[in-house]
C-alpha cells in the first residue's frame, strides 16, 4: 500500500491547496505523525485552505482523526479550511471523530524530597491504619464468638471441620517433612560443633528443648501464614471482588461469623496439632542424625532428653501455637475484606497477608519469650 | 512484536474484499467437550458489512461458535475461513495478522482490572500500532468518543465503572485497531432497555461509518428486530435457519415459532419495526 504524503500546491500568500495521498491509516500510523508534523510546519499560507483527499486509498479513524488535527491547526490562524474529496462513508466517519481532546491539565510536579517525605507520611499513617483495622477486626471477632458462646448464632459445624481439613489434614505431610528435615540439619550442625569437646551426647538437650520451644511452632507457623494465610486471603478477596460477601450480608449474615469464624477456628484446632508433629519430627530428624552421623546411640539419646526436657518446655511450645493462629488468621481475613476490584489488588494483598503473618508470627514469638523468660518458666 | 503490514490484505482472495463477500465461511462445523457434542456439521456464512445476529437456546452453544471461530476453542472436524484464509492450516504469524483484524467484546467486558479505561484502550494499540505517546493519548479519547463515554471516564478503572460503561470500554478496546470484524458476545445483556437502545444504536452507527461486519450473539429481541440484517438461529448442533427476521417468523420450528412469534417478541415490535424505518 502506498505511504502516506501530503504536499502543498499553489500559491502561497494567497491561500493553498494540501494534497494527501496515500493510505492515511493505521498500518502507516508512524509515518503519518511526521507528514502531519511536516505539513504543519511548512504552512505558509496567509489565506484559506483547501485539503485535498481524493486521492486517498486507505482511511480508519487514525487518518480521519489526524485529517481533523491537520484542519484544525491550519485553521488556528483563522482562515477557513476546507476538507473536499472524501467520499460520503469517509465524510461521515471523519464527523465521527471530529472531536476536541482536551489535553489534561498538566499535574504539578513535585520535587523528590517532597515525594519521599509524603511516602513516608503515607507509610507512617497506613501502619496506624493497619493497627487500628487490627485491633477492630479483633474485636467483631470475639463479638462474634460472644454470640457464638452464649448461644445467639449456631457454630458452622461443617464448614469447621471443611477448614480443619483443608488446613490441619493436608497440611500434615509438608510440615512433617520440612521439620524432620530441618531438624536433622540442626543436628548435624551440633554434632560437628560439639565434636571437639566431647560433648557429642548433648545434643539430644539442644534437639529436645529447640525443637520444643521456638522451632516446632516458628517452622508450623510459617508454613500455615504461607500454605492457609494465603489461601484465605485469595478466597475471601475473590469472594469480596465478585460481591459475594455483600450478598451474604444481604441475607442478613455477618461474614465474620459465616467466613471467618470457621477458618479462624480450623486454624486455632489445627495449630496446636500440627506444633505436636512437627516437634515430633524434628526430634525424629535429630536422633537420627545423632545416631548415624554422631555415633550418639538411641539409649543414650533418649536417656538425656528424658532429663533434658520437663513438662514445662513442652507447654511452652504448645501454649504460643493457638496464638499463633490467631494472629495469622485474623491477618489473613483482614487482608482478605481489604481487596478491591482488581486482580492486581488481589495479588497485592496476598502478599501482604503472607508477609505480615510471618512478621508478626516473629513478634509474638519474641513477646512471649520475653514474657517466659520474666516468670522464669 | 508482529509488523502490522498490508500485504496480508491484499492476500485476501477477492471474493471477500467487496461488500456482500463472504469474510467468514464455516463448513461442517463439529465442537465437543468430552463426550458431548454441541455442534455438528453447523454451516454458516457472514457477509462484509452486514449485522448478522446469532440466536438460540441456551446451551446451543452460541458463545461456543463464538469461540471456536476467533481460535479460543478448536474443531473437532470442519473448516473456518476469515478473509478467505483457513484458520485451521494458516500459520501462526499469519494468524496474528489475522487477530489485528477483528475485535471483540466480551460477554463481561473482560477489561484488564488493574489498567484504566484509557490503558485498556491502549494496550493493543501500544503493541501494534507505533503511535507517540500523545497520539496515543489522543487516539483513546478518540475512541473513547465514539462508543459515547465521557472524557472523565478515561482515569477510572474498570472496578468503578457502571455495567453499561465497561460495555462501552470493552467496546472502544475491541475498535482499537480499527477492526474489520467485531463479534460481540450479548452486547445488551444486563444493560437497561435504554441502555440497550443506546447500544444498539451505537454498533448501528458504528457498523455504517467504520464498515464493520458484525457478529452478534445476543438474546434481544429489540436489537434483532433493530438493527440485525440477518439472523442465524442455533439448534440441534447446526444453523437451524437464517435470513431476516420476516422470513425467521415463516419458518415452522416449533422453536422458532416460541421465539419469533412469542408474548415477548409481540412485545418488542418485531412485526412493525424493520431496519431503516
Amino acid at each position: 500500500m502506498a505511504i502516506p504524503a501530503a504536499a502543498w500546491q499553489g500559491g502561497e500568500r494567497t491561500g493553498g491547496r494540501l494534497a494527501l495521498t496515500g493510505s492515511w491509516n493505521a498500518e502507516h500510523a508512524a509515518a503519518l505523525e511526521g507528514v502531519v508534523a511536516a505539513a504543519l510546519a511548512k504552512s505558509t499560507t496567509a489565506g484559506p485552505v483547501a485539503i485535498e483527499c481524493s486521492a486517498l486509498v486507505g482511511f480508519d479513524t487514525l487518518g480521519a482523526y489526524l485529517i481533523h488535527k491537520l484542519a484544525t491547526g491550519l485553521g488556528s490562524g483563522g482562515h477557513p479550511v476546507e476538507i473536499v474529496g472524501l467520499t460520503p462513508a469517509q465524510r461521515i466517519l471523519l464527523d465521527e471523530v471530529s472531536v476536541t481532546i482536551r489535553q489534561p491539565e498538566a499535574r504539578s510536579e513535585l520535587g523528590n524530597a517532597y515525594r519521599i517525605l509524603s511516602d513516608i507520611g503515607e507509610g507512617v499513617v497506613d501502619a496506624g491504619r493497619d493497627v487500628a483495622g487490627g485491633v477492630s477486626f479483633f474485636g467483631s471477632v470475639v463479638i462474634a464468638l460472644g454470640r457464638l458462646f452464649t448461644g445467639r448464632t449456631r457454630l458452622r459445624f461443617p464448614a469447621v471441620v471443611a477448614q480443619l481439613e483443608r488446613v490441619g489434614l493436608r497440611s500434615v505431610p509438608i510440615i512433617v517433612l520440612i521439620s524432620f528435615l530441618v531438624g536433622a540439619i540442626i543436628s548435624q550442625q551440633s554434632v560437628f560443633q560439639l565434636r571437639p569437646y566431647g560433648t557429642v551426647q548433648f545434643v539430644a538437650d539442644l534437639i529436645g528443648i529447640l525443637s520444643l520451644r521456638e522451632l516446632a511452632v516458628l517452622l508450623t507457623s510459617i508454613m500455615i501464614a504461607g500454605r492457609s494465610g494465603s489461601s484465605f486471603t485469595a478466597e475471601l478477596g475473590s469472594m469480596k471482588m465478585r460481591e459475594e460477601v455483600d450478598a451474604l450480608e444481604t441475607m442478613g449474615m455477618d461474614p465474620i461469623e459465616v467466613l471467618v469464624l470457621p477458618r479462624l477456628l480450623a486454624l486455632i484446632i489445627a495449630m496446636p496439632l500440627l506444633t505436636f508433629l512437627s516437634a515430633m519430627a524434628s526430634i525424629g530428624g535429630g536422633a537420627l542424625v545423632a545416631m548415624v552421623y554422631g555415633g550418639v546411640s538411641a539409649d543414650v539419646f533418649f536417656s538425656r532428653l528424658q532429663n533434658a526436657i520437663a513438662l514445662n518446655t513442652f507447654l511452652v511450645g504448645m501454649i504460643k501455637a493457638p496464638f499463633m493462629a490467631l494472629v495469622i488468621g485474623i491477618t489473613a481475613c483482614i487482608e482478605g475484606f481489604a481487596v478491591r476490584g482488581s486482580a492486581e489488588s488481589l495479588g497485592t494483598h496476598t502478599t501482604a497477608s503472607v508477609v505480615k503473618s510471618i512478621f508478626m508470627v516473629i513478634v509474638v514469638d519474641g513477646l512471649f519469650a520475653m514474657f517466659f523468660a520474666a516468670i522464669d518458666y | 512484536m508482529a509488523e502490522r503490514n498490508g500485504h496480508d490484505r491484499d492476500d485476501d482472495p477477492p471474493g471477500t474484499r467487496q461488500p456482500g463477500g463472504t469474510i467468514i465461511e464455516v463448513r461442517d462445523l463439529a465442537v465437543g467437550f468430552g463426550e458431548r457434542l454441541i455442534m455438528d456439521g453447523l454451516d454458516l456464512d457472514v457477509r462484509r458489512g452486514e449485522i448478522l445476529g446469532v440466536v438460540g437456546a441456551s446451551g446451543t452453544g452460541k458463545s461456543v461458535l463464538l469461540r471456536t471461530i476467533i481460535g479460543l476453542i478448536r474443531q473437532r472436524r470442519g473448516q473456518i475461513r476469515v478473509f478467505g484464509h483457513d484458520m485451521g492450516t494458516i500459520g501462526e504469524r499469519r494468524r496474528r495478522l489475522i487477530e489485528q483484524r477483528w475485535g471483540i467484546l466480551f460477554q463481561h467486558g473482560a477489561l484488564f482490572s488493574s489498567l484504566t479505561v484509557k490503558q485498556n484502550i491502549q494496550f493493543p494499540m501500544r503493541e501494534y500500532l507505533k503511535l507517540s505517546e500523545p497520539l496515543l493519548d489522543e487516539m483513546a479519547m478518540v475512541k473513547l468518543h465514539l462508543v459515547g463515554l465521557k472524557p472523565e471516564a478515561a482515569e477510572r478503572y474498570p472496578s468503578e465503572l457502571s455495567g453499561g460503561m465497561i460495555k462501552r470500554a470493552a467496546l472502544a478496546r475491541a475498535l482499537a485497531l480499527d477492526p474489520e470484524i467485531v463479534f460481540l458476545d450479548e452486547p445488551t445483556s444486563g444493560l437497561d432497555p435504554i441502555g440497550a437502545a443506546d447500544f444498539d444504536e451505537l454498533i448501528a452507527t458504528l457498523q455504517k461509518t467504520l464498515g464493520l461486519t458484525v457478529f452478534m450473539v445476543t438474546h434481544d429481541l429489540d436489537s434483532l428486530a433493530g438493527i440485525c440484517d440477518r439472523i442465524a438461529a442455533l439448534g440441534d448442533g447446526k444453523v437451524l435457519h437464517e435470513g431476516t427476521i420476516d422470513e425467521m417468523k415463516q419458518q415452522r420450528h416449533p422453536w422458532l415459532q416460541a421465539y419469533f412469534n412469542g408474548p415477548r417478541a409481540r412485545a418488542s415490535h418485531v412485526h412493525t419495526r424493520s431496519r431503516g424505518a
